[in-house]
């Protein structure tokens, strides 16, 4: 087990990278720390797997310093790294049984026979695969394939960390849920430092005590399930985290309070004394469709707006609004009904209405 | 869908009967003609049955002759196979060093057969050849026109340097298929070079490894012009295999019953060898 420190790390594909668009990760600190289970959380190509490569030794980083323990690690080879990693798709040797498969790593670092056999055997248990432990890898099928890329992951007691390259792609929604259980439970009986990158937000939560989420080259917020959700650092984690996203408008300054066309959103003493200093002009608001109150009556601290749309999800409703130029989203209980072009007044909680500038939260200064 | 019955169907199947027949069953019943017949001259010809195949098979200059062909082919196998693989996986992987390397190996496959053996003729000469010489020089005696030992290594040796490069082909496309992922997973499992030839690169070469054992064992077991140009079959009979002993007798001694009763014999173990080279190795891992 190791604390893995990313120190201004930067990665580029390109030989002669020419500007910021080249760059896979840009310009990027972070700690894992020691026997943590951490998500890596983005969308498609925003750097994760870089990143992954990056920790376990696959890729050389272009610029910057990984850091083990506080070690540097940069010049050292996955071997040499002693890190497991689990990758999207199966690989497994074909040639070998799944019993061989899963004791090769040990054998490979020249563990003893008998702990070999007994640790084989409880991984193969926590996985559920020890029925089909004497059968050739290369009969299996593709999430059976999968479990014994995992095991070999995972059967190792000594390493530094434990990478998963979103493993339960090929694996089906029912099988994928129980696996990730199985991972937590793993993680909790064993106490490894574990990485697991996802473009799930689900997957993310229910597997990570902490979720760094990855946008374009950068790590944007680093936090609980909870953080993420209720102050998300960045408008790209607004976004991506919830289902609908945040409602993120872009706004300009005008006297006591910021505008869109001729809506006018009055924000907190704070963050109105931020905003006078801030010179740029990309000024965002945003709030989440679960904030977002609508009042019977009408009063100062409301918004007017018109019913577009109401969508039935089961247990809740979205309702999309008109406000000014703007639509949002509002998430009601069962119970809301409204008339598609009907007036409703919206409340803003104050504590819900986040500012951002230059797309990053705005913050109250302590 | 009703089924119309209608038999002028079966001229369907008639283009494959000609072409089966003209690949595989007419030329081949010539030599059977002839193996089971004395022919004397046009209307002279007598049926002899299985007595050609007897005198053959008793026949100790090809016993011997053939004793030698296993010896041949087995040598360039256990040779050939290794250094193929071994050539393959120092070759560089890709770019203009790979390129390079590629049309360096695979000159030799490039050369006809006689003049192959026109090259080692003079080139393991001891007094004008660059390699007799040499070896001469260090200090060995060595005379492959004299010495058999030194006839048998010169045209394995010439073997060696001629088709080796078709093994290291064949295996280096069989390397350059496997997914980088492999050698990701060898590498984060810690596998040792050993480990990964082992257990990565041997079992996904399988394919590739049979085409290479079946077509150097039927190439070595059919081999003629490059040891009668180098050595003529000499000394004595030393370096003759079992095709140079065919020709003797079909064409040299005109003994056409004899020579194709051999034919046959020896068409039957190219079959047979290879049949059975090709379901040892695709067995050999099947599950039980």
């Amino acid at each position: 087990m190791a604390e893995i420190q990313l120190k201004s790390l930067a990665h580029s594909y390109s030989a002669s990278p020419s500007g910021p668009d080249d760059y896979a990760i840009r310009q990027l600190d972070h700690v894992w720390h020691k026997g943590g289970a951490y998500a890596l959380l983005g969308p498609s190509g925003c750097g994760k797997s870089t990143m992954l490569n990056i920790i376990s030794g696959l890729v050389q980083p272009s610029e910057g310093e990984v850091l083990f323990d506080g070690k540097r690690v940069n010049e050292l080879s996955p071997r040499d790294r002693n890190i497991a990693q689990v990758f999207q798709f199966p690989v497994v040797y074909d040639s070998m049984t799944v019993y061989e498969n899963l004791a090769f790593p040990l054998k490979n670092n020249k563990v003893p026979a008998a702990k070999i056999k007994t640790r084989v055997q409880e991984i193969a248990e926590v996985l559920e695969i020890e029925d089909k432990l004497d059968k050739k890898a290369r009969n299996l099928t593709a999430d059976e394939k999968q479990k014994v890329s995992m095991g070999r992951g995972l059967v190792r007691e000594d390493v530094s960390a434990i990478l998963f390259d979103e493993p339960l792609t090929v694996i089906d929604p029912q099988l994928k849920w129980k696996l990730r259980r199985k991972l937590k439970q793993i993680h909790e009986q064993f106490d490894i430092t574990m990485v697991y990158v996802t473009h799930d937000q689900l997957e993310a939560s229910t597997f990570a005590d902490k979720i760094a989420v990855m946008y374009d080259g950068q790590v944007v917020q680093f936090g609980t399930p909870t953080e993420l959700f209720e102050a998300p650092n960045h408008t790209f984690v607004g976004y991506f985290i919830g289902s609908p996203g945040m409602n993120i408008v872009e706004v300009e300054k005008c006297q006591g309070a910021v505008r869109f066309g001729s809506v006018e959103i009055r924000l907190a003493p704070w963050q109105l004394d931020r905003l006078v200093d801030m010179k740029s002009n990309n000024i965002k608001i945003g709030i989440r469709p679960e904030f977002i109150e609508i009042v019977p009556a009408k009063s100062d601290d409301t918004y007017e707006a018109e019913v577009r749309d109401v969508e039935d999800l089961g247990t809740y409703k979205i309702v999309t609004v008109q406000l000014g130029d703007q639509t949002m989203k509002v998430r009601q209980d069962e119970e809301f009904n409204a008339s598609i072009g009907s007036q409703v007044n919206l409340l803003f909680p104050g504590q819900w209405l986040m500012l951002y500038a230059d797309e990053y939260l705005v913050q109250e200064q302590q | 869908m009703d089924k119309i019955p209608d038999n002028r169907a079966w001229w369907l199947v008639l283009p494959v009967f000609l072409l089966v027949a003209f690949s595989a069953l007419i030329p081949l019943m010539t030599v059977v003609n002839y193996s089971v017949q004395d022919i004397f001259g046009p209307g002279q010809a007598y049926y002899v049955g299985t007595e050609w195949f007897k005198e053959v098979l008793t026949d100790e200059r090809l016993q011997a002759s053939l004793i030698r062909q296993f010896a041949f082919s087995g040598a360039v196998l256990l040779i050939q196979i290794p250094l193929g693989i071994g050539v393959a996986l120092m070759m560089p992987k890709s770019g203009i060093k790979g390129s390079l390397c590629l049309i360096l190996v695979a000159i030799p496959l490039l050369i006809p057969w006689n003049v192959v053996g026109t090259i080692w003729q003079i080139f393991a000469r001891g007094d004008i050849g660059l390699f007799g010489w040499a070896i001469n020089e260090i200090g060995i005696d060595y005379n492959y026109t004299g010495d058999t030992v030194d006839a048998w290594l010169t045209v394995l040796l010439m073997d060696v340097w001629h088709w080796t490069p078709l093994v290291a082909l064949l295996c280096y496309s069989g390397l350059r298929a496997i997914p980088e992922a492999f050698y990701q997973a060898a590498e984060i499992d810690r596998a040792s070079k050993w480990a990964v030839f082992r257990y990565i690169q041997l079992p996904r070469l399988k394919s590739v490894l049979i085409i290479a054992v079946l077509l150097r064992f039927m190439d070595s077991f059919m081999i003629y012009i490059e040891p009668f140009v180098l050595t003529g079959g000499g000394p004595g009979s030393s370096t003759t295999f079992l095709s140079q002993t065919l020709t003797t007798m079909a064409i040299g001694q005109f003994d056409l019953g004899r020579a194709a009763a051999f034919s046959l014999i020896y068409f039957l173990i190219v079959l047979l060898i290879s049949w059975l080279f090709f379901t040892a190795i695709t067995h050999a891992d099947k599950e039980k």
